[in-house]
């Protein structure tokens, strides 16, 4: 079987952002740019699944600018097979994202596609959701566990979930989202990152995918949340004690 | 037209998540005249549908009572309220597991875009809704017709439980798909109050050092002042304690009267679930530590001394 995994290009995560002084977005000229975490984890997962004999290919999927394609490299130096880059300067929002891997989901015909959660600059937590909802696919969000059981036809996966776990099966194919425990990434090693130069690299237009990505909801504005006043440090507990119940008034 | 609210419950009662949503639809409905409708969607629910009448500001309750919505899978609850969603202008839902897990797909069956987490309502099509881990904040217009919405509570206080006189209709089911199935459950076990809706937070990082250490050090704590209990991803990761307990961007957006960090340090991924909390106290062996950044009373100590010093003052 085939997997499919979508890849974000976004901020490093360890990036602090600053909202442009015209308010109209962040400031991402000269940002240090990376994988999505959650993709890392998910296209871990794929290798994986891959490595224990269950699926045969891993694609990796990024829907942006042409820089993607870097993202797409780092995927199979990590391990994926192959990548495809739906190219577009059009600020994409996730039904646009979810449409286009639609598409490249019908034309792949992969049992499974593992995408993150959350990508770390939108914060929308949609895709895989929209995606699942678009194809009529079984959906597993939040996976920390995920079993297949290709001859059955089944996937077994474990969410984290407001009050704990919940385990769900799946009838394959089915639309998995990642999160922080799923497993701890591997990370390139060189000779794999002059591998993956070598790997297929396939570049499509949403048009040519019949595709309509413009967005659906307009960013009127983008500003810094107002700071907090400044604290101050207490010398010891008693003083501590005292600013909580005096001062704070929020224990008595 | 009208305002349609899915009810959080656990086909026994409603959760106070769904408070803060009516709240929010109560303030899109601040320009229009419409009316706020929540949808309890659940098997054996009548509970929760009566609990939901009584929620002030509310003037139906729809109940779609049936053995394939007791788990709450997506498939099913997407697909009924998508053949519902056509006559309201707004669908709402608190941005909690569930409502992150089945309003996106809502959504997309209605060929809409969703709106993730909103923190306030401008109009009954502009919404402002954090993004890049809480360090921006976007303002945003939708032209859809229907707006399908997740709710972050901390944004809205919320409305009075009681008071409301709704009248409760029964809706005929939607399809059971058959493309899910729930398998078990484990969910976390405790007498202390729930994170989201806790009014004081002790959390504990990775500087616990142990399970065993955030339980003795902590616990104390937690039980003097009545308080429910958070951690990092640290904590989390190392295994300390369950993955309910996590704060943060991708964990739990929590704002209690007080939040007590820990051994954290205080990275953006740990502050954006947090930083909206009214007072903050951070305990950090390191001085330069972030989380005094964001802190109204930061105490550069050991917490293995300064914690128990501090349960042994209460
Ligand atoms: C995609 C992604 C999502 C994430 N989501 C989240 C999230 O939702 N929530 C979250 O919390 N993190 C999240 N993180 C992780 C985040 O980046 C940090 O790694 C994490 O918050 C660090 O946890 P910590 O502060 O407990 O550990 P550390 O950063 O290791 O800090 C431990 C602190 O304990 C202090 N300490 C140690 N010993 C003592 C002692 N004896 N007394 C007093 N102080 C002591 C140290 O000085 C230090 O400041 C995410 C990361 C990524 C990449
Ligand atoms: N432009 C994109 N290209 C590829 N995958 C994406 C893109 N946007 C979102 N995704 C996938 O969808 C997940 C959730 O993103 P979001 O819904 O934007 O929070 C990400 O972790 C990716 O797996």
């Amino acid at each position: 079987m085939k997997i499919l995994v979508p890849v974000k290009r976004v901020i490093d995560y360890n990036i602090k952002v600053r909202v442009k002084a015209d308010n109209t977005g962040v400031d991402l000229a000269n940002v240090k740019m990376a994988m999505n975490p959650f993709d890392e984890i998910a296209v871990e997962e794929a290798l994986r699944i891959k490595e224990a004999g269950i699926a045969t290919e891993v694609v990796a999927v990024s829907c942006g600018v042409t820089a993607c394609q870097e993202t797409l490299r780092t995927a199979m130096a990590l391990g994926a097979d192959r990548g495809i880059l739906v190219e577009t300067d059009v600020e994409l929002q996730p039904l646009a994202v979810a449409k286009l891997l639609k598409t490249i989901a019908t034309n792949e015909a992969p049992q499974l596609i593992i995408l993150g959660k959350q990508a770390i600059d939108d914060d929308a937590n949609q895709t895989g959701q929209m995606l699942a909802a678009l194809l009529g696919w079984p959906q597993a969000t939040f996976a920390s566990k995920v079993v297949v059981d290709a001859a059955a036809g089944k996937v077994a996966v474990t969410r984290e979930v407001d009050g704990g776990l919940e385990t769900l099966e799946l009838t394959l194919p089915a639309i998995v989202t990642t999160d922080l425990r799923l497993n701890e990434p591997r990370y390139a090693t060189l000779p794999n990152i002059m591998k993956a130069k070598k790997k297929p690299l396939d570049v499509v237009k949403p048009e040519t995918l019949g595709v309509d990505v413009t967005p659906r909801l307009t960013t009127l504005k983008v500003n810094e949340p107002s700071p907090r006043a400044a604290g101050i440090k207490v010398a010891d507990v008693a003083e501590l004690i005292h600013k909580l119940k005096n001062e704070a008034k929020v224990i008595s | 037209m009208s305002i349609l609210v899915i009810a959080e419950h656990d086909n026994a009662s409603l959760k106070a998540a769904t408070l803060n949503t009516v709240a929010a639809a109560a303030k899109i409905n601040a320009s229009l005249t419409s009316e706020i409708h929540v949808l309890v969607a659940g098997a054996t629910c009548s509970a929760v549908a009566s609990q939901a009448a009584a929620v002030a500001g509310v003037a139906k309750v729809l109940v779609a009572d049936a053995a394939h919505y007791a788990d709450q899978t997506a498939e099913n609850l997407a697909a009924l309220i998508h053949a519902y969603a056509s006559g309201y202008t707004h669908v709402l839902a608190p941005a909690t597991s569930n409502g992150k897990n089945t309003l996106p797909r809502v959504a997309a069956l209605l060929d809409v875009a969703q709106i993730s987490d909103i923190i306030s309502v401008l109009d009954a099509d502009t919404f402002v809704r954090p993004i890049y881990a809480g360090n921006a904040l976007a303002t945003v217009k939708s032209a859809d017709p229907v707006k399908v919405i997740t709710v972050r509570t901390t944004g809205f206080d919320p409305v009075a439980a009681t008071g409301g006189q709704a009248t409760i209709e029964a809706m005929s089911a939607g399809p059971d798909l058959g493309l899910s199935k729930l398998l078990g459950r484990e969910l976390s076990k405790s007498a202390r109050p729930e994170l989201a809706a806790a009014k004081i937070i002790v959390s504990g990082g990775r500087g616990m050092g142990s399970g065993e250490n955030y339980h003795t050090v902590l616990e104390p704590l937690a039980d003097k002042l009545g308080a429910a209990m958070g951690a990092s991803r640290a904590a989390v990761d190392a295994g300390f304690v369950p993955n309910d307990y996590q704060v943060g961007q991708t964990g739990k957006i929590v704002a209690p009267q007080l939040y007590i960090a820990i051994g954290i340090s205080g990275a953006i991924q740990h502050l954006a679930g947090m930083k909206e909390s009214k007072v903050i106290v951070a305990i950090n062996k390191d001085p330069d530590a972030p989380i005094f950044q964001v802190a109204d009373y930061g105490l550069v100590a050991d917490l293995f001394q300064a914690v128990p010093e501090l349960v042994a003052a209460l």
